[in-house]
Formats: structure tokens, sequence, C-alpha cells
């Protein structure tokens, strides 16, 4: 017979990011057949009993499972390719998923340096033989394409030299374009698009400060709601804000299997930052499991290593 | 294939000695500075300006402004620079004009290879501090600036595939376009800017299959509003390179008061690529060698110096 605590361990062994190899080692290979037949009743997640009386397997459970044993997996992966190929592919899974993901299109193009753009746009050739921006295009009919489009097209002048004065009145533009206009029609409103998508990245940091100043809001607030739009201020301006909330939402109860993948995707890429921004992995600590949680940590504990 | 007649053997520290020769003292030896960066590649150019701020801890550009005037010196400075940092200049006094030269960053954007076009691009943030696209928005509006920010931003694919369904389509979309002169920029942006140059050159060939004209043909004329001024030289860049460049020279050198800008550009742009061919598509055109027409309307050191990058014998 199966105690109580075991079919808690093993429920618990699989109720987190990623999956807790060693206490499924020790459960399942002490485990006979008796003691196996009372985890299967009792677990609450992988086994349901059906008309029959038999328990079998819940396969939407036992896909869900595969996910999670995937994970070490796909950091593995994630971790090893060479950061363009790696962009490049992320970059096409997104294009291929739909627009839940566009924002990993925004967060390629506008959390990484021109030139590691540059690269990831070379990468997609060799790989998928056509450009970025012929994909985009051609999988993407809504109204964001121009938005992405632009952002994946940018080679961002990166260096100093802001002039305020045009920072300025471009937040002026982009304030009309969003309290004056009407909100959905921001992707079509080709000044903001072009300010976005050709400014540097100092100009645009610039321009949110004096959008904060002259109005009392950040430009981030000011878009809330609005998607990629937000995700590409963000991005730009405030890349750590970003990120957490991304980090956030993996971790939470009821986040869905794209939110908990984008938590690989952001330690991995973004390992360096969450050293210098002192992230605490406490928030994630608890919820990672075994090999998986393994990895994660020490990623972002050797973050600093050049 | 290139004019230019580059010797077996040069010295590049010989060359910066004839050049300081050429500028010191009174007024300056002009015919020896053409034969020497008249008979030098980029590579050897590049050498030339080092061994020349090694000798005399001087740059050899700001020397040949400063002795230099006028047409020539103008040619004299865009022949010497690198190939992409020389597009990044052109780009940016094109830009800059009080009426913008849309053709000339058409031209730019769409005659250089996609890794050529890049690395232009990067010669423009090193020399003016603003990416290229972000100047091209700065100075464009309404459709012409999305196609013209599109098109320098562009990094197209260069492979050889091409898929016949897609040419099909498009050809059918630019024709609708050009047919009814209701342009739906959107989607003619879109095409021209993102499908590779092979992919459009496939497109382009069924247009004429399925309409019995070229689409250049189609879009003839020198009128129309901005948007169509601007989309001409872009097909016709993306079409046939050799041809545009060859209509280029041949109204620089037709209209009253030749355009110096315009014939300066080319030759020095393409004497190392394909002015060979452009030459003969000329001579074809117009039954008149490229030289001799050339010769005809300019003068001087500057006359000398075209001559001698179209490959004329000194």
């Amino acid at each position: 017979m199966a105690l109580p605590v075991d079919i808690e361990a093993l429920d618990k062994a699989f109720s987190g990011i990623g999956v807790d190899e060693k206490s499924l080692i020790s459960i399942l290979t002490n485990s006979n057949e008796e003691h196996k037949k009372s985890l299967r009743k009792g677990s609450s997640k992988l086994f349901i009993e059906d008309a029959k009386g038999f328990e079998r397997s819940d396969q939407s459970s036992i896909k869900i499972l595969k996910h999670q044993f995937k994970r070490f997996r796909d950091a593995v992966m994630l971790s090893v390719l060479h950061p363009w190929e790696r962009d490049a592919r992320l970059i096409e899974k997104a294009i291929r998923k739909g627009p839940k993901h566009y924002n990993v299109i925004v967060e390629m193009a506008c959390t990484r340096s021109s030139d590691q753009l540059l690269g990831a746009r070379k990468a997609y050739h060799s790989l998928f033989h056509h450009s970025i921006e012929e994909h985009l295009v051609t999988h993407i009919k809504g109204r964001e394409r121009k938005l992405l489009v632009a952002l994946v097209s940018a080679y961002r002048f990166d260096g100093p030299g802001v002039n305020e004065d045009v920072a300025k009145s471009e937040a002026q533009i982009l304030y009309e374009a969003i309290n004056n206009g009407e909100k959905n029609k921001l992707l079509d409103h080709e000044d903001a698009i072009m300010i976005l998508a050709t400014r540097s990245k100092q100009h645009l940091q610039a321009l949110y400060q004096h959008y904060n100043q002259s109005y009392d809001k950040t430009l981030a607030q000011d878009l809330e709601g609005e998607g990629i739009l937000k995700d590409t201020v963000e991005c730009l301006c405030t890349p750590q804000t970003y990120f957490t909330r991304v980090l956030e939402a993996a971790v939470k109860e009821d986040a869905d299997e794209e939110s908990k993948r984008a938590l690989t995707r952001v330690i991995v890429t973004q390992k360096e930052q969450l050293v210098k921004e002192g992230f605490v992995p406490n928030k994630i600590q608890d919820i990672l499991l075994g090999l998986y949680k393994d990895f994660m940590l020490a990623s972002i504990a050797s973050g600093d290593i050049k | 294939m290139a004019t230019i007649d580059v010797p077996e053997q040069v010295s590049v520290l010989a060359d910066a000695e004839a050049l300081r020769k050429a500028c010191k003292g009174w007024g300056t030896d002009e015919k020896a500075i053409i034969s020497v960066l008249g008979h030098r590649n980029a590579v050897q150019r590049k050498q030339i300006r080092l061994a020349y701020e090694d000798l005399y801890q001087e740059d050899l550009i700001k020397r040949l402004e400063s002795e230099l005037s006028g047409d020539f010196e103008k040619a004299v400075y865009r022949w010497i620079l690198d190939p992409a940092d020389r597009d990044a200049v052109l780009a940016n006094v094109a830009i800059k004009k009080l009426s913008p030269d849309h053709h000339v960053i058409v031209e730019i954007s769409c005659t250089r290879s996609p890794e050529e076009l890049l690395v232009v691009r990067r010669a423009y943030q090193a020399r003016y501090k603003h990416s290229l696209e972000e100047d091209v928005a700065a100075h464009t509006k309404g459709d012409t600036r999305k196609l013209l920010v599109a098109l320098v931003s562009a990094f197209r694919y260069d492979g050889e595939e091409i898929n016949t369904r897609v040419a099909n389509s498009e050809a059918k979309i630019l024709h609708e376009a050009v047919k009814d002169k209701e342009f739906n920029h959107e989607e003619i942006i879109r095409i021209l800017s993102t499908r590779s140059k092979m992919q459009l050159m496939a497109t382009f060939n069924r247009y004429r299959d399925d309409h019995g004209t070229t689409i250049t043909k189609n879009l003839e004329g020198d009128s129309g509003d901005e948007f169509l001024k601007t989309l001409r030289p872009t097909i016709r860049c993306l079409n046939d390179p050799k041809k545009y460049f060859e209509k280029v020279l041949r109204n620089s050198i037709r209209r009253v008061g030749t355009d110096e800008d315009a014939l300066t550009r080319v030759i020095v742009t393409r004497a190392e690529k394909d002015l060979k061919d452009v030459k003969e598509l000329y001579y074809k055109r117009n039954s008149v060698p490229l030289d001799q027409a050339v010769a005809k309307d300019t003068t001087g050191d500057y006359k000398a110096l075209l001559l001698t990058l179209l490959g004329k014998e000194d």
C-alpha cells in the first residue's frame, strides 16, 4: 500500500515547473505492483478511473507532463545554440504560433543590441531561406504587421548625443497619438511607428523621461492594454520592467504553458542582466523542480561570467 | 565588369609619396593625382591613405579637399572613400537637400547587395551618429517615407530560390496597381522591400509574360506624385540595375547643363562594379561611346578623372 506521503510526493514531483527527478526515482524504483496501484488510485493528477473501473492515464495530464520533462532539454538547447540562431528560431516559432506570441518578436527585436539583431537576421536567412521581414508579411495579416516589420528591420544607432528638443517633441507626438486619436488606431499611426522603430534606444529613453515629466504618467502606463505597443516601449526603454513582468507571469498559479516557457527563455538569454539587476531568485526557487531548477538557478548565479 | 585599369604591381608607399609631391608647394599637380588614384582599387586606395597618414601625419582626404575644388574635388573625394563610406556620404547628401533626392536613396538601397547595404548602414552610423533609417524618416513623409524607410532597412535573403506561385500572385498585385494607377501602397511596399532580388526578378518576368510589356514600360513618364516618382526608380533598380544606370548617365549628359552630381555618382560607384556593361548598353542605346559623350560634355581635370575611371588609356 502506498502511504499518503508517497502519493503526495508523487503529485509534488509534478507540481511545479520542471520535474523532481530525484524524488521520482526514489518513489518509483522502490515501488512494487501493489504500491504502484495505490499510487495510481491516489494520484489526483495523472490517472482517472474509467467506466470499467480501470485506472488509466489521463492523456491531457500526460501531455502536460511531457512539457515538464522537456524543460531541462529545452533549456540546454537554448543555452547552447549560437545567440543568433537561438533568436532566429525563437522568432520563427513566434511567427508560426500566432498573435499571442508576437511579444517574443518584439522582445527579440528590441532587447538585443543592433548587431545582435543583425546577426539574428543573417542566421534567419541561413536557417529558413527567407528574410524575417518576408515571413512576417507572409504570415501576419493583422495590424501588428507594420510595427513588427519595422522593429525587426531596425539598425539603431547606439551611442550618446540625444537631441533633447527632438525627444521632447516626439514625446508630444506620441502623447497626442495616444490621447487624442482613437487608441485602437495606434498601430496605424505612421509617425508613432517611425519614432519607435528608427530612433536610438538612448533617444527613446530620453523621450520616455520627457513624457513622464510633461504628462505626469509614464508612456508605458498610457499604453496599458495596448499589447505589443506597450511591450515595445518597455523593451526599448525599461527592459527590466518587461522581463520582471514576464517572469512573474510565468510563476503565477494559473500560468499557461507559453508563459512558463518564457521563464527558460528569459533566464537563459538575460542572465547577465538578471545578475546586474540583482534579481533575487526566491520567487522562482519554490516553484522550480529538479534538474531544470538546478540549471536555472546556476545560470543566474553564474550570469556574470563572461 | 569593372572599367578601372589597375597595374599589376603597386607600391602604396610610392603612391603616398607621389601624392604628397603633387600637393606640395604652389599649385597642385592634378594629373599626378589622377594618374595614381585613378588606377587604384578600393583596397589600394585605403592602404595609400594609411601610408600617407603614417608618413606625413596628415589625413590625405583633408589635404586633397583643401587643394582641389569644384566638380573635380567632389569626384576625387567620392572616389577615394571606402565604397560603404562613400554610399553613406551620398545618402546623407541626398537626404539633407532641401528637396531630398529620393532616387539616390533608392539607388543605394536597391542596387547594393544585402551585405553591402548593411555595411553602408554601419558606415552611416559611424559618420553621422544616427541610423540611416532615422534620418530618412525624419526628412520624408507619407507613403514615400514608408517606401524609402522600408528599402533602406531591408536585409533581403540573397538565395536563388524562387516561388512561382508567389511570383504569379505578386505580378498580379503589381499589375493591378500599375494599371489602375490606384496604387495600393502597402502591398507594393511590402513586395518591393521584403522579397529577395531573385524572387522579384521572377515576379517581373511573370509580369512581362502575362502582359506583353515590362513593368517599367508601364510606369513610363516623369510626372505623377512623389510616391510614383520614387516607385519608378525602385522598380527599375530592382528589375535591371545596369539599364537603370545607363538611363541616369544618359539623362545626366543630355540635359542642358550636365548633371555633374549624377554623372560623378554613377561613374565613381560603378567603376569597380559593372561600368563596362553599362558602357556597352550606353553604346547600344545611343550609338555613341560613353567616353565620347562624357568628353564632349565635361572639361579639365574633372573630365580627365572621369575618363580615367571609364578605363580610357592615358
